[in-house]
């Protein structure tokens, strides 16, 4: 058994136990990221992982996070680690601060060994929009990770890393997570500072971990909660997040949602769902099946919403004070080809549907009906939540699907988002955990809960993770 | 008589003079070396964000309470949309449809004493731009252009009225009583050659009777009350010749160039933005608690006009003293210290007559001489009793001010009381007397206007000392037998 075998949790419990050095630790995983088979990482950087971890062990006492490494995801600024956000726009660029949640992680003595490939801006669900390389799926090399935090599920899948960090806002870190068998959690907006996330959709991006266990996404989220002064959306959560013990689900009342598990659902994706909520049961919960009508409409919002929110958080994005440049004689000719060329297609489709969406004459037909909708499935989510604890769908309808089989049709990518965009829409956390495998590959079950419920997710993840016991490592990986 | 009638609104951007930028913890500052107060969110590196400057919206609310504006309960910021290089974020997070201050109403007093009812349309916060610099002094044509981003996210309170102006005098009038209460709300510099205080008006005329206003321009960025007045006229100006000769007014921007009196037109492709202004999903919306505001209120400092008013009516002053008087939060303080211990209205004259005057030599404001409000009252006061005569007391001024000492210590040190003995002055009138016998004669002819020239000659012969009243009854007694 390899020191990456070890769970997160597992291994703080081995350092605190004097059994591993941190040192030790993150050798072992910088060997697999050097490696990196799979092409999870953009950035890595040793030598400062490896001093850390010198400075770690050397403490009097260790931090409650031991010294255990993790991945970040290239959305998230790191101070002198180059972050690109997956764009030639900052190719290279090294940022002087480094975002709160991963300010707190460090405090809390987990190392940064590197960061985690993505699509450009975390705009796609495949890894396959990154500028510089596509990421590869370790269950399946010819499938893709899904996305956007591609990188940061598929090294925790390929166990590179035992947890990561990832954005998402219309499903960015569920659907990777499902797709690569691992557990992924987008908590409540506002839970997780989002000072230094590179703003993709400012009112939809939230943080959130993947894992390989539920526990170890619990004591990765307790790290990052709480309200940070640089974030005015942030906010406490009303008690300290806890490590999940239940070991059933008795009076736990499971919402089954309608139209989340009808058309466009594969049927391998439809049974492995099934059994997850046939086990619910058996542990003692009760599963009710919801209709939520208004969802269908969350993917029509969700892409005027986001891609207008964009369109303003990127224009910052002139090559005049960071990134690279392409130099031309007028400073709006030199704008017009540094925006051109140094976004990508998928990027540059979104900036105009969201410029096109915000335009006078067009706001009230787009955004401001896309608002309204919004709202109305916020107040479908809150009814819903009147009835049942919490609410099942598959995180994704379909598993990993091969690299480039939806690059040309922008509109099958965007579908790989159907489950978990309403969600997002509504702020509310949602966790996707492994529930078994449907052609040899990994398929997730996504819960919701109200806001801040994020003990109660986490709890019944982690009752159902242990009744499923999921086997998380892919085929073919030797560690 | 022109058969058309001006129709004038204006929009003022007031930089506030918090400690720190609107939306990150920079501090302000005005003529440090250019770039050195900047941070990653006011340079809006990836992945910040804006967190409101609490006094920011304090200043706000007290323009907004002091304007007679509704508070709303809960405004929000948007973003308003465009790239150039002087916003970083390539938008400025403003107000839109919901600003933190609605309507309310300003009333400015003119020379007459006539109103000027102006309503206040709104009263929003946002951020200011960067400061560019252009080689070459204009935009267009420039051989370059540097960015100084010290600037960049200042908060700013942008005031518009309603289009209650109907000339150019009363625009200057209602701006300069708007930029006194502002300094007396101690929110702002409103420094216009500065920028802390910055004008746009939009202008337009109609026929005399008309119910419909005419189409506007915006006459941009008037950088003193002389250029905004002569600007708003020359646009008036304009427009009436177009509209006299049958043509029809353009909607644009327009520049009012100072050296030639001319009005230019902008069109560039700034008149076509399209802001694309959506709600700033950064910031949660701004909810002042009801009880901040009526403490805000009730706090607020006596504001200018009601003073003025006081003063004329309590106080004794005419309207001009009150006006000069209420030049400066400053000066008002300084007067009524000294006010409070003597005769208001003799307070009002030493302190905007002689004073000022001999200070303005100096460069310096009253409250920051050497002449306290208590050595100004003990001054005015030896005056009152009579201990010193008004040119004596001159002179004693011009030594506090030069050497800071007490004025009772001037007079002794420099003997100059009044003489006051009345053996003594009838002495020296007689020696002037009996020295010209000519005006003598004249008074005594009914001239009377000759008694000045006694009390002078008195005066030069005792150094400023004699008591002036005393000579002219000891004149007359000596000449005329009264």
């Amino acid at each position: 058994m390899s020191l990456r075998d070890l769970t997160a949790a597992e291994q703080v419990a081995a350092l605190a136990a004097g059994k591993v050095t941190s040192l030790e630790l993150v050798d072992a995983h910088l060997a697999a990221v050097a490696s990196d088979e799979v092409g999870a990482f953009l950035a890595v950087d040793p030598d400062r992982a490896r001093a850390r971890a010198r400075e770690i062990d050397a403490l009097p006492e260790r931090p409650p996070l031991g010294g255990v490494p993790i991945g970040i995801k290239d959305a998230l600024s790191t101070r002198d680690l180059v972050t690109t956000a997956g764009s030639r726009m900052l190719e290279g660029f090294r940022p002087v601060y480094t975002a709160t949640c991963v300010q707190r992680l460090e405090d809390a003595g987990a190392i940064v060994v590197g960061k985690t490939n993505m699509d450009e801006f975390a705009m796609g669900s495949s890894t396959e929009n990154s500028a510089y390389h596509p990421t590869r799926n370790p269950w399946d090399h010819t499938r893709v990770p899904g996305g956007s935090s591609g990188g940061s599920a598929a090294a925790v899948a390929q166990r590179q890393v035992p947890w990561s960090l990832g954005s998402d806002t219309g499903g960015s870190i569920r659907q990777p997570a499902a797709l690569c068998g691992i557990v992924g959690m987008k908590p409540t907006y506002g839970a997780i500072s989002r000072y230094g996330l590179i703003a993709f959709a400012s009112s939809l991006d939230q943080v959130g971990p993947f894992a390989r266990t539920v526990r170890d996404a619990a004591l990765l989220l307790r790290h990052m909660v709480g309200r940070d002064p640089m974030d005015s959306t942030s906010l406490d959560m009303p008690e300290a997040i806890a490590l999940p013990v239940a070991s059933d689900l008795r009076g736990l009342r499971v919402g089954v949602v309608d139209e989340l598990m009808g058309e466009g659902v594969e049927p391998g994706v439809r049974d492995a769902v099934g059994y997850a909520l046939r086990m619910v049961e058996a542990l003692g919960g009760t599963v009710v099946p919801v209709s939520l009508p208004t969802t269908p409409l969350g993917l029509a919002t969700y892409y005027v919403l986001a891609p207008a929110e964009c369109s303003s958080n990127l224009a910052r994005f002139d090559g005049v004070r960071y990134g690279p440049v392409v130099d031309d004689d007028t400073l709006l000719d030199q704008y017009e080809r540094t925006r051109g060329e140094l976004f990508g297609p998928e990027v540059r489709r979104r900036i105009m549907l969201g410029t096109f969406a915000l335009a006078s004459g067009y706001y009230d037909q787009y955004y401001g009906r896309a608002q309204r909708v919004r709202t109305l499935i916020v107040r479908e989510f809150s009814a819903a939540f009147d009835q049942v604890d919490l609410l099942a769908s598959p995180t994704s309808p379909t598993v990993a699907f091969p690299l480039g089989a939806r690059t040309a049709d922008p509109y099958s990518m965007y579908l790989a988002d159907v489950c978990t965009i309403p969600v997002s829409l509504a702020g509310l956390p949602a966790i996707s955990i492994p529930c078994g495998l449907s052609g040899g590959l990994p398929v997730g079950l996504q819960l919701a809960g109200p806001a801040f419920s994020e003990n109660r997710l986490l709890g019944a993840a982690h009752a159902l993770e242990q009744a499923l016991a999921f086997d998380t490592l892919p085929p073919g990986l030797v560690t | 008589m022109s058969a058309y009638e001006p129709v004038i609104g204006v929009e003022i951007h007031v930089q506030l003079s918090t400690r720190t930028k609107m939306f990150c913890g920079c501090e302000l500052s005005f003529g440090d070396p250019p770039n050195t107060h900047t941070c990653p969110v006011c340079l809006a590196h990836p992945g910040v964000l804006p967190v409101v400057n609490e006094e920011a919206v304090r200043r706000a609310l007290l323009i907004g309470v002091a304007l007679g504006c509704e508070v709303a309960p809960r405004s929000i910021f948007h973003r308003k949309n465009y790239f150039y290089p002087d916003l970083p974020k390539a938008y400025q997070i403003s107000q839109f449809d919901i600003p933190i201050c609605g309507r309310g109403e300003f009333i400015a007093i003119r020379d007459d004493g006539s109103e000027i009812r102006v309503g206040i349309t709104r009263a929003h916060l946002e951020e200011d731009a960067a400061k560019l610099t252009h080689a070459g002094g204009r935009r267009v044509g420039a051989a370059g252009s540097v960015v100084d981003f010290n600037r960049g996210g200042t908060p700013l309170v942008e005031i518009v009225t309603e289009p209650d102006l109907r000339s150019a005098s009363d625009a200057a009038v209602f701006l300069r009583q708007l930029r006194q209460t502002l300094l007396f709300l101690g929110v702002s510099d409103c420094s216009m050659e500065e920028g802390s205080m910055r004008a746009d008006a939009n202008v337009s005329i109609r026929p005399v009777g008309a119910d419909q206003f005419g189409t506007k321009t915006e006459l941009k960025n008037m950088n003193s009350f002389r250029f905004l007045e002569r600007g708003i006229d020359a646009e008036i100006a304009r427009q009436t010749a177009i509209l006299g000769s049958g043509g029809q007014v353009t909607q644009e921007t327009v520049h009012f160039e100072p050296e030639t009196g001319a009005i230019t037109s902008l069109r560039s492709k700034e008149e076509s933005h399209d802001y694309r202004y959506f709600p700033e999903p950064d910031l949660v919306p701004l909810a002042p608690d009801p009880s901040w505001v009526a403490e805000l209120r009730a706090g607020l400092p006596e504001l200018p006009l009601p003073l003025r008013r006081r003063m004329v009516d309590e106080m004794g002053l005419t309207t001009e003293d009150a006006e000069v008087l209420t030049d400066s939060p400053a000066l008002v303080a300084y007067f009524m210290e000294v006010a409070a211990a003597v005769d208001p209205k003799a307070a009002a004259n030493w302190i905007r007559g002689e004073l000022r005057a001999q200070l303005r030599e100096a460069g310096q404001d009253p409250w920051e001489s050497t002449v306290t409000p208590a050595r100004m009252a003990a001054l005015v006061g030896l005056v009152e009793s009579g201990a010193v005569s008004v040119p004596a007391a001159k002179e004693v001024l011009a030594e506090v001010i030069s050497s800071g000492t007490e004025p009772a210590d001037v007079v002794e040190a420099k003997g100059l009381g009044q003489i006051s003995d009345e053996d003594e002055l009838a002495a020296i009138v007689a020696e002037i007397v009996a020295a010209n016998p000519v005006q003598a004669q004249q008074l005594r002819d009914g001239k009377d206007k000759v008694i000045g020239f006694f009390v002078g000659k008195a005066m030069a012969q005792t150094g400023g000392r004699a008591d002036p009243q005393a000579v002219q009854r000891l004149v007359r007694a000596a000449v005329l037998g009264q």
